[in-house]
């Protein structure tokens, strides 16, 4: 089975500017030659830090930014030749969902005319079958039929990330990307809307991008889970198994750092010395070997590829 | 065993502008943090937990007012100490952190100044001796290269940093109580992992107090001996960190603790809290939580529960918690 969308050697590579004196000046390589690929109904979870390259990606996928090199395929087209018709199909195809509701819905529209709003640019409806198409909406997102006449600073945070579902929704979309689509909500809301994204993948049999750095939400929500690190992937596997025994040292410090969900669960103390190094500048060799404790000799060389252990890919040379 | 800290009947209010609506920020808040123990009072947005962070320190904006109760530090009520004397002990005595290091530090001067300027203040350091302290600050919160660092401003430094250097600043006069307010929030998880193991490892060492104010349970679950559960301002359920994920006996607390998702459980749903947390300034009556409650009996909606013994260090707020008083049960 051919892949709803696929990355292929996804490079994207930004050019700092140089100084005044000319001096400075460089490349960030924010995403590094990765691949990846999301089916049909199922959700791929991309973790990692500040500086990863998780949401450049998010962005490569949106095509808010072209790849520098490699590709992106959905359902087998080229995304970065695409114009026209093409590029509108697939805009109506690929939807996302931002972190903060206070910022990605537009305070001066009412609920009816933000939700309403790809509808009348994508699809030629008439005034009813809009409001009809938003009327549904709100139903499936779980809002009142009343919230169509409010406007956004009228709801809670919660209440708010479900017209912008509603939205993403609005064209029936085969894939959303998730952007940190819970770290802006309150504890007891998020469980509502991960639960609402589950059951919203279910019955329309959605794809999803889901960016998070809450490890266990992403472990909960994903099929498979990329761990980015420094513009690469440094593991890519079936959830379960990589949130269960990580292979990667750095998925290893990561899951180990997770905080518990309760006082007697006891983790694996893998406290990682020092901090993310610049991308401007990414270190020799394996991009983690710094701060790696288990560092050998050619780490510093050698960049590792990905290769199969424990079930999943991983970029180590301790496999 | 009388505490380091003893607050009781603690309540704040904000006081709108023409003085008619108000609303209680903290209401009624009880407990006692033991020296060199650490306490976690978890809550949401509009919980209450930051102006009872604040009101400790008496660092509260003008439209709040300290309505009722005491807070009792080292035997002393701090409530009737005027602002010179409190500023005497904020800093000294109690120390805290905030969420975001960026706010918290100055732009304009170097990090050395800053951990300098709290030395000199409350105890008349000379400069140099300020300066080489400092240095010796940044060296304790685990920073590379302090005699480089100190004379760096904030802007050089990273987010993980700067929070140590907050932290530094936190801990230069030897306080015997460190208030942090979400500390790591804005860190990476990494990043988060090696400040709170820094902030244990400087607990253990100076034997200080922590309260730990956050919205994460994960943080209490690996951090705290004692948690006190606050929602729209009343502290509903507080106890032994065990106790309280065990056997939590509060509904809110069970649900928070049931909605967070675990490694490892494969189950489709997380257990969600219907609704969302109220207004502060606009309660429903009895009970704050009775609109979500999934164990809602007519006296929640109309009477708001009192404080119930669950064993002698486990008290809530609830009434289904609560055997019934004695004279209920006869008439």
């Amino acid at each position: 089975m051919t892949p709803l969308l696929e990355a292929r050697g996804l490079t994207k590579h930004f050019a700092v500017g140089r100084g005044l004196l000319g001096r400075g000046g460089g490349v960030v390589r924010a995403v590094d030659d990765i691949g990846f690929a999301i089916e049909s109904g199922r959700t791929l979870g991309v973790v990692g830090e500040s500086g990863c390259g998780k949401t450049t990606t998010a962005k490569l996928v949106l095509r808010l930014e072209k790849p520098t090199a490699g590709q992106i395929l959905f359902e087998n087209e080229d995304v970065a030749g695409l114009e026209g018709l093409g590029l509108r199909k697939y805009r109506k195809s690929v939807q996302a969902v931002f972190q903060d509701p206070f910022a990605s819905l537009n305070p001066r529209m009412r609920v009816d005319a933000i939700i309403a709003e790809p509808l009348i640019t994508h699809e030629r409806l008439d005034a009813p079958a809009v409001a009809a198409r938003v009327a549904g909406l709100l139903d499936v997102v779980g809002l009142p039929a009343r919230s169509r006449d409010l406007f956004p600073h009228e709801f809670s945070g919660g209440q708010r990330q479900r017209i912008a579902i509603a939205r993403a929704l609005a064209l029936s979309p085969r894939l959303v990307v998730l952007d940190e689509p819970v770290s802006a909500l309150d504890v007891s809301i998020r469980a509502q809307i991960l639960n609402l994204l589950r059951d919203l993948q279910r019955e329309l049999g959605l794809a999803y991008l889901f960016i998070a750095h809450d490890l266990a939400a992403v472990a909960h929500m994903s099929h498979v889970i990329a761990v980015m690190y420094l513009g690469r992937i440094v593991e890519i596997g079936d959830a379960a198994q990589v949130a269960a025994a990580p292979q990667h040292p750095y998925t290893q410090a990561l899951f180990a750092a997770a905080l518990p969900a309760h006082p007697d669960e006891r983790r694996e103390e893998v406290v990682l010395a020092g901090e993310v190094p610049s991308p401007l500048n990414p270190p020799t060799g394996c991009r983690f070997h710094p701060r790696c404790p288990k560092v050998m000799a050619n780490c510093s060389q050698h960049e590792p590829k990905l290769k199969l252990a424990g079930g999943r890919q991983v970029a180590c040379h301790l496999y | 065993m009388s505490g380091l800290l003893e607050v009781s009947g603690l309540s704040t209010q904000y006081v709108g502008a023409r003085g008619t609506r108000v609303t209680r920020a903290v209401d009624d808040v009880s407990f006692t943090i033991e020296a060199g123990r650490t306490l976690g009072i978890v809550g949401e947005s509009g919980s209450g937990k930051t102006t009872l962070a604040l009101t400790l320190m008496r660092l509260l904006p003008p439209a709040a007012r300290i309505a009722a109760g005491s807070v009792r530090f080292d035997g002393e009520e701090l409530l009737s100490k005027s602002e010179s004397q409190m500023r005497a002990i904020r800093g000294k005595r109690m120390a805290m952190i905030l969420q975001d290091p960026m706010a918290s530090l100055n732009p304009l001067f170097t990090v050395g100044d800053q951990i300098a300027e709290t030395l000199r203040a409350h105890e008349a350091t000379p400069r140099r001796t300020a300066w080489a302290r400092a240095r010796g600050l940044l060296a304790a919160v685990n920073i590379a290269a302090p005699e480089r660092r100190v004379g760096e401003y904030p802007h050089e430094l990273s987010g993980g940093m700067r929070q140590r250097v907050v932290g530094a600043i936190a801990i230069s006069c030897g306080p015997r109580l460190l208030i942090a307010d979400e500390p790591t929030t804005s860190l990476d998880v990494t990043i988060q992992a090696q400040y709170l193991k820094l902030l244990g490892d400087i607990q253990r060492e100076h034997g200080l107090a922590m309260i730990f104010i956050t919205h994460n349970l994960g943080i209490v679950a690996r951090m705290c001996d004692q948690v006190a559960v606050m929602y729209a301002g009343r502290l509903v359920e507080a106890g032994p960190v065990r106790t309280i994920f065990n056997e939590p006996a509060h509904p809110y607390t069970r649900a928070l603790i049931e909605s967070i998702p675990r490694f490892g459980d494969a189950t489709e749903r997380l257990t969600a809290i219907e609704g969302q947390p109220p207004d502060p300034s606009a309660l429903p009556p009895g009970c704050a939580f009775h609109p979500r409650c999934p164990l809602v009996v007519d006296r929640c909606r109309v009477e708001a529960p009192s404080e119930s013994r669950v064993t002698a260090q486990h008290r809530t707020r609830c009434w289904m918690a609560a055997p019934a008083p004695a004279d209920v049960l006869k008439g």
